[in-house]
C-alpha cells in the first residue's frame, strides 16, 4: 500500500493497484448498497431515450451542471483589466477563493483579488465596518491605483448599501477622499458573470464620467467583454487597431495581467486600461463591443453620454470580422489596409482547403450567449451544421438572434436554439439526436464520456488542456486558430477509428 | 430617470394608519393634476388597496415566484391603475418566518427601475413597513431614491420611539446619498396633549410637524369600502384635511432637513416635560410590595 521512494507511482497508476482495487470493491459491496450491474446499465439505457428526454426537458425545479458562473466572477474579471486594480469583493471569503482560483486554473496566472470577510456578525448587523477596515487594509497592503469593488450574495441579501459604505470608509480614512473607488452591485443569484462583467464596467465608467463634462473627440473605446480568450484576443485587437491606424481605448485590457513574464519579477498589477484613459473615454465618438449580451447596460450608458454604440456577438470567422473591420474603419475613418485584405484572403483559401472535411458535419455547441452566436455563425460559413444550440444564461432574445442565423442558411435548416438549458438536457439530446462533434468548455468532457462525443475545447473555463487562451478568435487569424482547432479534432478522430491494424487501417491515410 | 421627479417615502410604525395617511394624500395629490406612482414595500401588500379598490394587489415577488425569475416579468404585468390614474405596485414578499423579505423589497425596485416604471409620472410614493428594519427597507432611502421621508406618527409613546428610530436611519443615510426628512405627519389617536407632543419631537428632531390629522370616522367608513376618502366622501372635512396635507407636501420641495434623532432618555424626558409620564423614583425600582413595606415599617 505504501509508496517507495526508490520507484513512486502517480495517481494514474497507485490507485490501480490491487490494494485499492479490492478496497474499493469492498467499500461498494459493504457500505454502498450497489443494485445489480445490470439494473444499472437498464437505467443508463432508459435515461439515453426519447422518453427520458421529454421528462428532462419538462424539468422545472431542478438545474443539473449550468453553463454558467456568478456575477462577482464577472465583475473581477473587468476589475483586473485596469490599471494598478485591485478588486475588492464586499462578502464572504469563500466566493472570493472561488473567483481567485476560477481565473488561476484558466488563465495559469495569480489573480488578485481581496475580501471584506464577512462574517456572522456582519451579516447581522451589516458589513460597514468589513469594509471601513478592509479598504484600509487593502489600500496600505496592497498599493493599488484604485480599488474596484463588488458584492457577493451575503452582502447582496442583508442589502448593504455600497456607496454609503465608501463614502462612510473615506470620512474615516481608510482611503484618501480623492482615491478611485468605483462599485457594483453584483448579486450572483441574479443573471450570470456576464451581467457582472456589465455592472462591473458600467460601476467603473459611471465613477469616471458622471458629473463630468463631455468634450467629444474622434477616438473610439473598445470593450471586448468576458471572455476566455481575453490575452490573445485583445493583443490581436491592438494589432489589428495598429496596423489601421485607429486611436482606440481598450477598456478593462486585462491581456497582461494574465500572461505576466516569469523574469524574476511579481507583477501583482500589470498593464491595463490607464485610468487617465478611462476617465478620457468619456469622450470618444463611439464605443465598439464585441459583447452584445454582455454589455447591455454600459453601452445603453455610452449612449446616454452621446456615443454611438454598436455591439457584435464574439464575431468569428470571414462575413464577421468584414462587417467588424468595416465597422471600425467608418467609426475611425480609417481604410482597412492591403495587409488586412490579405490575411482575409489567405483565410479563405485555407477554409477552402479544408473545405471537404467540415461540410456538412454535425455539431452540438454550448457557452455564453455571445460566443454561441459568434461560432453558430462561423459554423454556418463553413457549411458545417450546429444541430444543438444551447446557453444557459441566454434569454429569448438571445434565441431568436440565434434562429435568424439558423434561417438566413441552407445549413440552418433542423438546428434548434436551446435558451436557459444546462449541460443534463445536452446529454439528452447528444444522446436521442447525436452529432459528430461538441463544442464547449472544460465541462463538456464529462458530456464526451457519457455520450461518446467528440469535444472541441473552445469557451471558458478551459482548465485541462493549457494556453489556449493565448491564442486569438477574432480577426482573420483567430478565425484561423479556430477553424485549425476544429480541423485537428476531425483528423484526431479519424485516425482513431481506423487504426487498427489488419482491420480497419485501410483508411489510416498518411495524408487528410 | 425623468427630471423634476419627485420622490417620497412614508414610514412609520405598524399600524399607525401609514398606509390611509399615504394613500388619501396621494389621492389629492392626484386631483392637483401630479401624476403618481405608488410602490408598497410592505410583504402585507396594502399599500394600494384604497387606490385600487382590490383586497391585495398580485405582488411583483408573488408573480416572479410564479413565472420563475423577476426576469421573466412584464411591467404591465404588475403595474394596475386606480383611481385618479394613479399607478400602484406592490413589491410584496415571503410567508412570515421565512425568507427575506428585505431582499425582496430591493429586487422590486431594481425591477421597477431597470423596466421604465418612473418614466412619465411626477411622483414616486414609497410606502414602507414599520421601523427601518434591515438594509432591504432602507433601499428606499439610498442614494437616486427618495429625497424626502414623511414618518407618520402619533402621540403614543411607541410610535414616537418608532419615529426616532426612523431619524436615525435617515440620519445614516442623509451623509451619503441626498435623503432628508420632510416632516411629520401625526395622525390623531386623541392621547393627552398630542398636537404639542408631537410638536416638539418634530422639533427635537430638527423638522416640522407637516400636518395634524384629526380623527374623523368618515376614514374607517371609506377604508371598508376599499376607498380613499377623497373618492367615498370628496366633500367631507377629512378629504379637506388630506388636501391640506397634499398642498403642503407638494410645497415642501427641497426643504427637507437631516434629522437630529434623540435618546431613549431625551424621549422619556419629553413625555415628562408634558406631563404624560411622571419622574420616576429610583429608589423604589424592582422592589416587591412587601420589602417596601418593610422598610417603610423600619
Amino acid at each position: 500500500m505504501s509508496q517507495k521512494s526508490d520507484n513512486v507511482l502517480d495517481h494514474f497508476n497507485l490507485f490501480r493497484g490491487p490494494e485499492y482495487t479490492n478496497m474499493f470493491e469492498n467499500k461498494k459491496k459493504n457500505f454502498e448498497f450497489p443494485l445489480p450491474d445490470e439494473k444499472v446499465e437498464e437505467m443508463r439505457d432508459y435515461t439515453k431515450s426519447w422518453e427520458y428526454r421529454t421528462k428532462n426537458f419538462a424539468r422545472e425545479a431542478l438545474v443539473v451542471n449550468p453553463a454558467k458562473a456568478c456575477q462577482p466572477l464577472g465583475a473581477v474579471f473587468v476589475a483586473v483589466g485596469f490599471e494598478g486594480t485591485l478588486p475588492f469583493v464586499h462578502g464572504s471569503q469563500g466566493c472570493v477563493a472561488y473567483y481567485r482560483s476560477h481565473f488561476s486554473r484558466h488563465f495559469k496566472e495569480p489573480t488578485s483579488c481581496v475580501s471584506s470577510s464577512m462574517t456572522e456578525d456582519a451579516a447581522v448587523f451589516g458589513g460597514l465596518n468589513n469594509m471601513i477596515d478592509g479598504l484600509a487594509n487593502a489600500y496600505s497592503l496592497y498599493k493599488p491605483k484604485m480599488i474596484a469593488v463588488s458584492t457577493t450574495c451575503m452582502a447582496e441579501v442583508i442589502g448593504d448599501d455600497l456607496n454609503g459604505f465608501i463614502q462612510n470608509a473615506k470620512e474615516k480614512g481608510s482611503v484618501p477622499a480623492g482615491f478611485d473607488v468605483p462599485y457594483a452591485h453584483t448579486p450572483a443569484f441574479v443573471g450570470s458573470h456576464i451581467t457582472g462583467y456589465d455592472n462591473g464596467l458600467k460601476g467603473i465608467l459611471e465613477h469616471f464620467w458622471k458629473g463630468k463634462e463631455r468634450i467629444p473627440n474622434g477616438k473610439v473605446n473598445f470593450i471586448g467583454g468576458f471572455d476566455g480568450y481575453t490575452v490573445g484576443n485583445l493583443r490581436e485587437i491592438k494589432r489589428l487597431f495598429g496596423i489601421m491606424g485607429v486611436d482606440a481605448t481598450i477598456l478593462a485590457d486585462n491581456s497582461d495581467v494574465w500572461d505576466t513574464p516569469t523574469d524574476g519579477q511579481f507583477r501583482m498589477y500589470d498593464g491595463g486600461t490607464t485610468l487617465e484613459d478611462a476617465r478620457g473615454a468619456l469622450n470618444s465618438r463611439a464605443t465598439i463591443s464585441m459583447q452584445e449580451f454582455c454589455t447591455e447596460k454600459s453601452l445603453a450608458y455610452c449612449a446616454e453620454n452621446g456615443q454611438e454604440v454598436v455591439a457584435f456577438n464574439h464575431p468569428v470567422g470571414v462575413a464577421a470580422t468584414d462587417r467588424f473591420l468595416m465597422e471600425v474603419a467608418r467609426l475611425s475613418g480609417r481604410p482597412v489596409p492591403a495587409d488586412l485584405e490579405k490575411e482575409r484572403g489567405r483565410l479563405v483559401d485555407a477554409i477552402a482547403d479544408s473545405t471537404a472535411h467540415i461540410h456538412g458535419k454535425k455539431f452540438a455547441l454550448y457557452g455564453d450567449p455571445d460566443l454561441t452566436l459568434g461560432l453558430t455563425a462561423f459554423l454556418l460559413e463553413l457549411g458545417a451544421e450546429p444541430v444543438h444550440i444551447l446557453s444557459t444564461n441566454g434569454n429569448n432574445d438571445w434565441a431568436t438572434k440565434v434562429q435568424a442565423l439558423l434561417d438566413g442558411s441552407p445549413f440552418g435548416k433542423g438546428c434548434h436554439v436551446y435558451a436557459g438549458k444546462d449541460l443534463w438536457h445536452m446529454r439528452s439530446l447528444l444522446f436521442t439526436e447525436p452529432v459528430d462533434f461538441l463544442i464547449g468548455n472544460t465541462y463538456g468532457k464529462y458530456l464526451e464520456r457519457d455520450t461518446g462525443t467528440p469535444l472541441i475545447r473552445i469557451g471558458f473555463p478551459i482548465f485541462d488542456r493549457h494556453h489556449k487562451h493565448r491564442y486569438p478568435v477574432w480577426g482573420y487569424q483567430g478565425a484561423m486558430n479556430v477553424l485549425v482547432t476544429i480541423l485537428d479534432k476531425i483528423f484526431d478522430e479519424m485516425d482513431k477509428n481506423s487504426m487498427v491494424a489488419a482491420k480497419n487501417d485501410y483508411s489510416y491515410d498518411i495524408i487528410r | 430617470m425623468t427630471k423634476g421627479l419627485r420622490q417620497i417615502a412614508f414610514y412609520g410604525k405598524g399600524g399607525i394608519g401609514k398606509s390611509t395617511t399615504s394613500q388619501n394624500t396621494l389621492a389629492a395629490l392626484a386631483e392637483l393634476g401630479q401624476k403618481i406612482l405608488i410602490v408598497g414595500c410592505d410583504p402585507k401588500a396594502d399599500s394600494t388597496r384604497l387606490i385600487l379598490h382590490a383586497k391585495a394587489q398580485d405582488t411583483i415577488l408573488s408573480l416572479a415566484a410564479e413565472a420563475g425569475s423577476v426576469e421573466d416579468l412584464e411591467i404591465e404585468m404588475v403595474m394596475k391603475t386606480g383611481f385618479k390614474n394613479i399607478r400602484c405596485v406592490e413589491s410584496g414578499g415571503p410567508e412570515p418566518g421565512v425568507g427575506c423579505a428585505g431582499r425582496g423589497v430591493i429586487t422590486s425596485i431594481n425591477f421597477l427601475e431597470e423596466n421604465g416604471a418612473y418614466e412619465g409620472i411626477d411622483y414616486v410614493s414609497y410606502d414602507v413597513l414599520g421601523d427601518v428594519v434591515c438594509g432591504g427597507f432602507a433601499m428606499p432611502i439610498r442614494e437616486n431614491k427618495a429625497q424626502e421621508i414623511y414618518i407618520v406618527m402619533s402621540g403614543e409613546m411607541m410610535a414616537m420611539y418608532a419615529a426616532n428610530n426612523i431619524a436615525k436611519g435617515i440620519l445614516k443615510y442623509a451623509n451619503s446619498g441626498g435623503v432628508r426628512l420632510g416632516g411629520l405627519v401625526c395622525n390623531e389617536r386623541q392621547t393627552d396633549k398630542e398636537l404639542e407632543l408631537a410638536e416638539s419631537l418634530a422639533k427635537k428632531l430638527n423638522t416640522t410637524l407637516i400636518h395634524f390629522v384629526p380623527r374623523d370616522n368618515v376614514v374607517q367608513h371609506a377604508e371598508l369600502r376599499r376607498m380613499t376618502v377623497l373618492e367615498f366622501a370628496p366633500n367631507s372635512k377629512q378629504a379637506e384635511e388630506y388636501r391640506k396635507l397634499a398642498t403642503k407636501i407638494h410645497a415642501n420641495a427641497g426643504k427637507g432637513t437631516i434629522p437630529t434623532p434623540i435618546t431613549m432618555d431625551e424621549l422619556e424626558d419629553l413625555l415628562m416635560e408634558h406631563g404624560i409620564m411622571k419622574a420616576v423614583d429610583e429608589s423604589i425600582v424592582g422592589k416587591t410590595a412587601a420589602e417596601l413595606a418593610a422598610e417603610v415599617a423600619a
